[in-house]
């Protein structure tokens, strides 16, 4: 059932570079009225189009500094493209960075509530999740202790709980399933191959080709902002490992 | 258009209201006194400037009715509306590692210092209260107590708008200029003085250009309207009202045009 869920249009990321960081009133007038003011601009996505459909699994490749990141962030909404537009029908849980919405002065159960409610969560709803989120993540001791005195590896068990808990129609990683021990990423990847039964739509930016074969079913290949390679997660994986010499 | 920010707002009605609940929530935890200081603090406060000033500007026939209250009444408002821009101020940038990684409505995080400063404020009426019982039962100083005392809300609702207002457009310049808050600081110390706080605007003997000068300051009016009500125990000047009012309906077009205009480009600055 081909039902696109994700629709990017023709988008464009253009950032400001200039050489000097401005950030005080003083420097700024004096700049605008010497018509000093100077950027240059730097496009770190240049026309980028794909459509994702319910339950495909997207693998986005590319080198360091292709543009992968930009493009999860304008994906999420948090960056607005200079160009060009992104549909998105769904609850989306980024997981761009594990444990980014956590407050470090609040305990592990108080943060729980807090990132729930930043996806849009109420409490009562995250109530009931709360079990499968102190079992998945193994924080049972921990959850009330000040999430600034976890490890990161606890920080990551419970950003992944919380994310996966609230069952997302997208969800969208970037790298995180490198980070943990073993038996972290074991279990990540398992509950999320566990999900795409629901159909699951699932953005998953890595550098790990072998991941990407397992989990994803289609891939995108990124090179200076543009999409230089399309199609199943194998052609694409077999066109980077050839660029990054894996092989 | 405006539709699908009122549906966004709710949506994200939860965040809202655990924001408020962290902000909260936090100012009180690890610290020694907790609630208690924000009893102890307008009461010391108030001590000293009555210790300070009281003979100066608080004599009997000065007209204050009492000169204690009189000053709790300006102080409250007034760190109210200092409290609450200076954390809204700051609130984009403090929470820069949650908008940079998901989306967030931006306009959340001014809007919750606000009102979780509210929340103090209004734990720290309960000293006025308290001051104000003293003073009637145990004093000879005579409090009127009309029907007047219920429209006290109004000023306070005038002045949480006029925080939104200038909270927004606090939080959209410290983003891009770093220094806005060390001018803001500046600023906060000069209104301290510029407002009736632990004076009467006619004790000042001022000339009349620099009296209308002091009374453009809405918080005049705000805070001339809250001790009509609860000081003086009659309806205040219509004058105060329409003009803190536009005033404060003002400040929050300005603020909400700006905030529409940059948020977009927050992310590139934090």
């Amino acid at each position: 059932m081909q039902e696109p869920i994700i629709k990017v249009e023709n988008v464009s990321m253009m950032f400001n570079i200039n050489n000097e960081k401005i950030d005080n009133m003083k420097e700024y007038f004096i700049k605008l009225i010497t018509r000093k003011l100077h950027f240059s601009e730097f496009w770190a996505l240049r026309d980028i189009s794909f459509t994702v459909n319910k339950g495909e699994r997207l693998g986005v490749l590319g080198l360091n500094g292709a543009g992968k990141s930009t493009l999860l962030k304008v994906m999420a909404g948090v960056m607005k493209p200079t160009e060009g537009s992104i549909t998105i029908k769904g609850v989306i849980a980024p997981l761009l960075e594990l444990g980014a919405g956590f407050d470090m002065n609040y305990s592990g159960k108080e943060n729980v509530f807090l990132y729930g409610a930043t996806m849009g969560f109420s409490r009562k709803f995250v109530q009931t999740k709360y079990d499968y989120i102190l079992d998945f993540s193994e924080l049972h001791e921990f959850i009330d202790v000040p999430v600034k005195n976890f490890s990161s590896g606890m920080r990551a068990r419970l950003g992944f709980a919380i994310a996966t808990a609230v069952e997302p129609q997208i969800l969208i990683l970037d790298e995180v399933l490198s980070v943990g021990d073993a038996r972290f990423r074991i279990k990540s990847e398992a509950k999320i191959t566990s999900m795409f039964e629901r159909g699951i739509t699932v953005i998953f930016v890595s550098h790990n080709t072998d991941q990407v074969r397992r989990i994803c079913n289609k891939a995108i290949l990124l090179e200076k902002g543009r999409i230089i390679a399309q199609g199943t997660a194998d052609e694409v994986c077999d066109i980077y490992d050839v660029i990054t010499n894996k092989k | 258009m405006n539709n699908k920010y009122l549906k966004n707002l709710y949506k994200y009605r939860f965040l809202l209201q655990e924001i408020v609940r962290k902000n909260v929530r936090l100012q009180y935890r690890d610290s020694v006194l907790g609630v208690f200081w924000t009893f102890l603090q307008p009461l010391l406060t108030t001590l000293v400037l009555v210790v300070v000033f009281g003979r100066i500007f608080g004599k009997t026939n000065s007209g204050v009715v009492s000169y204690p209250i009189y000053l709790l009444c300006g102080r409250l408002l007034f760190e109210f509306f200092s409290q609450s821009t200076k954390r809204a101020m700051h609130s984009i940038e403090d929470s820069s590692s949650v908008i940079k990684k998901v989306y967030v409505p931006k306009y959340i995080y001014p809007l919750a210092n606000v009102i979780s400063t509210f929340v103090t404020f209004l734990i720290s009426l309960s000293v006025l209260f308290a001051m104000m019982a003293y003073y009637s039962l145990f004093t000879n100083v005579h409090l009127f107590y009309t029907k007047y005392d219920f429209l006290a809300f109004i000023p306070i609702v005038i002045l949480f708008m006029l925080c939104i207002g200038v909270g927004l457009i606090l939080s959209v310049l410290a983003v891009f200029f770093k220094d806005v808050e060390y001018l803001y600081d500046v600023f906060t110390l000069l209104l301290f003085y510029m407002t009736p706080i632990f004076y009467k605007l006619n004790q000042l003997h001022l000339n009349s250009m620099v009296n209308y000068g002091l009374m453009a300051n809405p918080l005049y009016s705000i805070v001339s309207m809250f001790r009509a009500c609860v000081l003086y125990g009659v309806m205040w000047n219509w004058n105060w009202f329409f003009y803190s009012l536009g005033f404060s309906i003002l400040t929050i077009i300005i603020g909400v045009w700006t905030f529409y205009k940059n948020q977009d480009k927050f992310i590139l600055y934090l």
